[in-house]
């Protein structure tokens, strides 16, 4: 029943496709149905797009705040990494803006520094303003607010820029990002459009939300709603996903902790539908907590650490951690983000301040703009209904819609990878 | 005696630095304090266990030796282990991690023997006297090939084989996470090494360092893990809760071996 089931939606996907848009290649294919599992399992080898092993990047670090005193709880801390991936002669440089919680150098920017790369590029990499290192580095404010967070963005780019410029020539300047980072690109091409520092002649979104708060609370309901006997009961589920993953796993790390590893274990098994949803929510959830709490620590306490208590390099915390993992971020926007914006523009709804975190608060800069090109999917689990729909209307025949592939599952399908160079070179069909 | 003495050596100094890191794991306290907006006692109910919440009762002495280790690591270890596998070909590393397990079948041995794992303690035999000879002093794993899975054993899952708790967790200088129990049993296979392995058979100091170092770097060089990779402020809390699951699914599967 199952088999037939998939096999059916299957075939759905590959006509509904073909009949509303012909952009794909035809030759398309992708192995992962379900959008849970295109989500979580990497493709495999053999499909993937060659990338090179080797590559030369020079990292260094950015203090848009050189004067910031930076609490002792986060003594690891000391200004934002970035890279710069070059070429040996003028070449178009990219600003690559990572995706919710992912650092400027996690697996999935290094393969995207590596196809960039091969395609010509320079390529600058940025953290996400969501991870620890940026809030605590480069934010300005509380994150989560794409206007602000594409001021904090910019800022860095700049930095980066000027540190590296003696070691580059560049020919023209190009932005791309995905997830969020796609999502924030839009806001930093129109806060460019204003300041002029680069000029980007192109920009490409990535798998971008249409409107923040609808993907993060379905990427939250995606935990809350698929761990057995509800939250209550998360303790006992988790324990049992580790031992089954742990029974398949011979090598087991402590560097098994963060998100992508976590996947290319768990990969490993026959996992259930639920347990997967679950898993990518719970993913989404603790990059929340972390950005919440480290927020938090930068503004003076008051939402999770109380005000007035300063953390040192040896304060347990363990009770602030057990309440941030149960924190998400809807609850942070609505218990702290909104009323802090509302202290600061008397007048300002929650509505509002939601409009603000959509594309289609950018429709009439984005609609027709022809240096505006996106990549998507059709099964993205982070798009609720109507979404492929609107995006198709507003990017029209620079979007390149793929009938599966989950939230970035299919990112180096060789189609994919064509789409992505075939635009930032500027030789889309 | 030497192997006492050895293990000795080891403790004196981790309690030297306990009783210094008597230090609080309390916050430092600037002005009147305000309950937060998201209290714990709102979102806890009392009683209700959390993995998270794992008995540390040295929490500050750990974290400073957690700092300690990050910055071990960063300056010192992993430099070394980086040249180490600059200069040597993937395909040497992998005869020197061979070698190094062939010798630390002696531990396995020993505590497959003390949980009455009889079938374990015969292929650790077994592997050891393959890869001895058709391995070349165990420089290639040809028991492997043949079918025989290496049976990874400490005392500290003897220790726990036969019920002992784990103790307050350890995060010890160098060596990295641990607890009571395990760092007992990490003396204890210390000791047999030093009594039974390798350095009771070549009675010479110059090889028993060479031997450590070689060891030390052929572990780090094999441990993928690298701190601050998990870009969360709440690292410390991740790798105490998944190192005592983890410890605690070891010793319920030599449970199920027997």
């Amino acid at each position: 029943m199952k088999r037939l089931l998939a096999l059916t939606l299957l075939l759905v996907s590959f006509l509904a496709v073909r009949t509303a848009w012909a952009t794909p290649a035809k030759s398309y294919f992708y192995p992962f149905v379900n959008p849970y599992e295109a989500t979580v399992m990497e493709l495999p080898k053999e499909f993937e797009v060659r990338l090179p092993d080797q590559i030369p990047v020079y990292e260094f670090d950015v203090r848009p705040f050189p004067k910031r005193k930076i609490p002792e709880v986060f003594w690891y801390e000391d200004g934002l990494a970035c890279s710069l991936v070059y070429q040996d002669h003028k070449a178009p440089l990219v600003f690559l803006v990572a995706g919710s919680g992912s650092r400027f150098d996690v697996p999935r920017m290094l393969k995207l520094q590596k196809v960039l790369y091969q395609a010509g590029f320079h390529v600058i990499s940025i953290t996400s303003p969501t991870h620890m290192d940026f809030v605590v580095n480069a934010s300005s404010g509380l994150p989560g607010i794409a206007t602000d967070d594409a001021k904090d963005l910019y800022r860095v780019m700049d930095l980066a820029y000027q540190k590296v410029r003696g070691r580059v020539e560049v020919s023209e300047f190009l932005l791309a990002g995905y997830s969020l980072g796609g999502f924030d690109a839009a806001f930093i091409a129109n806060l460019d459009d204003r300041e002029h520092r680069f000029n980007f002649t192109r920009v490409l979104l990535m798998n971008p939300p249409v409107c923040l708060y609808d993907s993060v609370s379905a990427l939250d309901r995606l935990l809350v709603d698929n761990v057995p006997g509800g939250m209550d009961n998360f303790d006992n589920w988790f324990r049992g996903v580790f031992s089954q993953t742990m029974h398949l796993s011979e090598a087991w790390s402590p560097g098994g902790l963060s998100g992508e590893s976590m996947y290319r274990t768990y990969k490993r098994m026959q996992p259930s539908e639920s347990n997967l949803a679950a898993l990518i929510g719970l993913t989404a959830r603790m990059n929340a907590a972390d950005m919440i709490f480290t927020a938090d620590v930068m503004n003076g306490g008051g939402y999770i650490v109380p005000k007035n208590v300063r953390l040192t390099s040896t304060t347990s915390l363990t009770r602030y951690a057990i309440v941030a993992y149960k924190t998400s971020f809807v609850d942070y926007f609505e218990q702290w983000l909104f009323p802090h914006y509302q202290k600061m523009e008397s007048g300002l709804t929650r509505e509002a301040l939601l409009r603000r975190e959509t594309l289609r608060s950018l429709e009439g800069y984005l609609k027709g703009n022809k240096k505006f090109g996106l990549i998507h999917n059709e099964d993205d689990i982070i798009l609720v209904s109507g979404d492929i729909d609107y995006l198709q209307r507003v990017f029209d025949d620079r979007a390149w819609i793929f009938p599966s592939g989950g939230h970035m599952g299919n990112m180096f399908h060789p189609d994919v990878v064509s789409a992505i160079t075939g635009f930032l070179k500027g030789k889309e069909e | 005696m030497a192997a006492a003495a050895a293990a000795w050596r080891l403790l004196a100094p981790l309690l030297f630095l306990l009783l210094l890191s008597a230090c609080s794991t309390m916050p430092t306290v600037t002005g009147p304090v305000e309950p937060p907006l998201r209290r714990y006692e709102d979102l806890v109910k009392p009683g209700q266990p959390n993995m998270l919440d794992v008995k540390d009762s040295v929490e500050g002495f750990n974290r400073g030796s957690y700092r300690f280790n990050y910055y071990f690591d960063e300056y010192l270890y992993r430099p070394v282990v980086r040249g180490y596998e600059f200069i040597m070909p993937n395909y040497l590393e992998d005869r020197v991690s061979d070698a190094i397990d062939n010798l630390g079948e002696i531990t396995n041995l020993t505590n497959n023997l003390m949980q009455f794992n009889l079938k374990g303690a015969g292929i650790t035999v077994s592997r050891f006297v393959i890869n001895s000879t058709i391995g070349v002093g165990g420089l290639w794993d040809q028991a492997k090939k043949m079918g025989l899975k290496r049976q990874t054993e400490d005392f500290g899952l003897t220790l726990g084989h036969y019920g002992t708790g784990s103790g307050s967790y350890l995060m010890l200088p160098v060596l990295g996470a641990s607890n009571v129990r395990d760092t007992t049993g990490l003396i204890a296979d210390l000791a047999t090494s030093n009594y039974l392995g390798p350095v009771a058979w070549i009675n010479d100091s110059t090889f028993t360092f060479a031997y450590s170092g070689i060891y030390a770097i052929d572990r780090r060089h094999r441990t993928p893990f690298r701190y601050r990779q998990t870009g969360s402020p709440f690292e410390y809390e991740l790798i105490r809760t998944l190192y005592t699951m983890k410890r605690d699914f070891d010793i319920e599967q030599t449970k199920e071996q027997k």
